[in-house]
Order: C-alpha cells, then sequence, then structure tokens
C-alpha cells in the first residue's frame, strides 16, 4: 500500500494505492489521525486502491465518525470491489461517496 | 492440494495471502474473484491471529484445493485452538448510522456475502473452516 498525502487551506487530499488489510491498516490509519484535527474536509482517493478488507472498514468508520462533527469526508473513485465492500457492510449508507 | 502451515501472527499473514494468490494466478482467476479471495483469506486469518491462541502464539495452515466441472476453488483453514465457529455469531446490524455503529463482525459478513459456499467444523481439536468460490 502507497499513500500519498498533501494538506491545503484545511483540506487533506489522500490518495491510496495497493490493498489495505490487516497488515496495511495501521498505516492508513496513522497517516490519516496524524493530521485528521488540522482538516475541515478529507478526500480519500481510491482510484489506485485494489480493495479493503474489515480492517480498512475500522479505519474509515473512526474517520467518518472524527470529521462528521466538524466538517465532510468525501471517497472517490472506488472500483467495484470496493463498492461492493461498502454496500454489503451498509457503508455506502453512511458515506459520501463520489 | 496445496498447503502452507504458518505461525499464526499478524506478521505472517501476508505470507499465507501470497501463497493463495499465486494458486489463484495458476488458475487464470478473474480479478474481481481473486479480490474477493484475498479479502476472505486476511478477514478469516486475521480471526485467527485474534482469538485462537492468545495470549500464546500457535500454528495456522492454509489449503488450496481445485474442484473441476464446474471449476472452483476451495481455500481451507485450520488452527487448532480455542472452538471458535465464526459463523455461529448474528451478523452485525448494517443499518445503524455512523456514531452507533461497531466495526465488529463485518469481517465474516464480506466472506459470507462473496463466497459461494462457506462451512466450518471442529474435529479432533481443530476449528477447520472452508470457503469456496465458484470460478465460472
Amino acid at each position: 500500500m502507497d499513500i500519498t498525502k498533501t494538506i491545503d487551506d484545511g483540506t487533506m487530499h489522500m490518495a491510496v494505492k495497493g490493498r489495505i488489510n490487516t497488515i496495511t491498516a495501521p498505516d492508513f490509519e496513522t497517516a490519516i489521525q496524524e493530521d485528521i484535527d488540522k482538516v475541515t474536509r478529507l478526500d480519500i482517493d481510491f482510484a489506485d486502491l485494489d480493495y479493503l478488507s474489515s480492517a480498512g472498514l475500522r479505519v474509515i468508520l473512526g474517520a467518518q465518525k472524527a470529521m462528521a462533527g466538524k466538517g465532510e469526508m468525501v471517497i472517490h473513485n472506488v472500483n467495484e470491489t470496493v463498492m461492493e465492500v461498502f454496500e454489503v457492510t451498509g457503508f455506502a449508507t453512511i458515506l459520501t461517496i463520489e | 492440494m496445496d498447503e502452507l502451515t504458518i505461525e499464526a501472527t499478524v506478521e505472517n499473514i501476508p505470507t499465507a495471502a501470497d501463497f493463495v494468490d499465486k494458486k489463484l494466478e495458476q488458475l487464470d482467476c478473474p480479478v474481481k474473484y481473486q479480490r474477493q479471495i484475498d479479502i476472505a483469506v486476511d478477514e478469516l486469518l486475521s480471526n485467527i491471529v485474534s482469538y485462537a491462541y492468545r495470549p500464546e502464539i500457535g500454528p495456522a495452515t492454509v489449503r488450496v484445493e481445485v474442484q473441476q466441472d464446474p471449476i472452483a476453488v476451495v481455500v481451507t483453514f485450520i488452527d487448532h485452538g480455542v472452538p471458535y465457529d465464526p459463523l455461529a455469531a448474528d451478523d452485525p446490524d448494517i443499518t445503524l448510522p455512523a456514531d452507533e455503529r461497531d466495526p465488529g463482525g463485518l469481517g465474516i459478513l464480506l466472506v459470507k456475502n462473496s463466497m459461494d459456499d462457506i462451512s466450518y467444523t471442529y474435529e479432533n481439536g481443530q476449528n477447520i473452516l472452508s470457503i469456496k468460490k465458484n470460478l465460472s
């Protein structure tokens, strides 16, 4: 998994490449949590994400809860596998996916 | 039939996942199915790591079998930790708003929904969990 991240004027842009699973989810969580207090918007681009497992869902749920009180989190460019994971778990209804 | 036994630790999950991936690549498994199986392997091995032997460490075996006519892959996970049937728990409530959500139980829910068959038995002191994915 590779993460690129920029913070600009209160918005965190993050692009994740590869796989978010048990072994990589802690790094994904750190990348979000270390800067989430500085932003009011979080954009996550999953265009190059192969898939995520429930370890990644746990991180996304934490980020969604953290952003809910102060701004917005938007997830972009999910592939078919990732969308299925969001739909089966009901995350599709609690996340903003564009 | 091929199998690999690892020490059930988080650090060893990629070794077992790569082992399964290599088998799937040999079968020309469609990418979509490979990703679903990869997710299932991650979920089921992380369950074993989390629950089977804690606080000790014990072995986990991953077995890959190919069935013909119709072609299907069966991946079996074996540990001899405490008896634990992940299929026995109720599915989590996926209709709750975000602030009431607990992420527990989502992994096994994903596996149940993406595989064509899943079965659990406890035999000879071993948890034996099998998943099956039809490739055609």
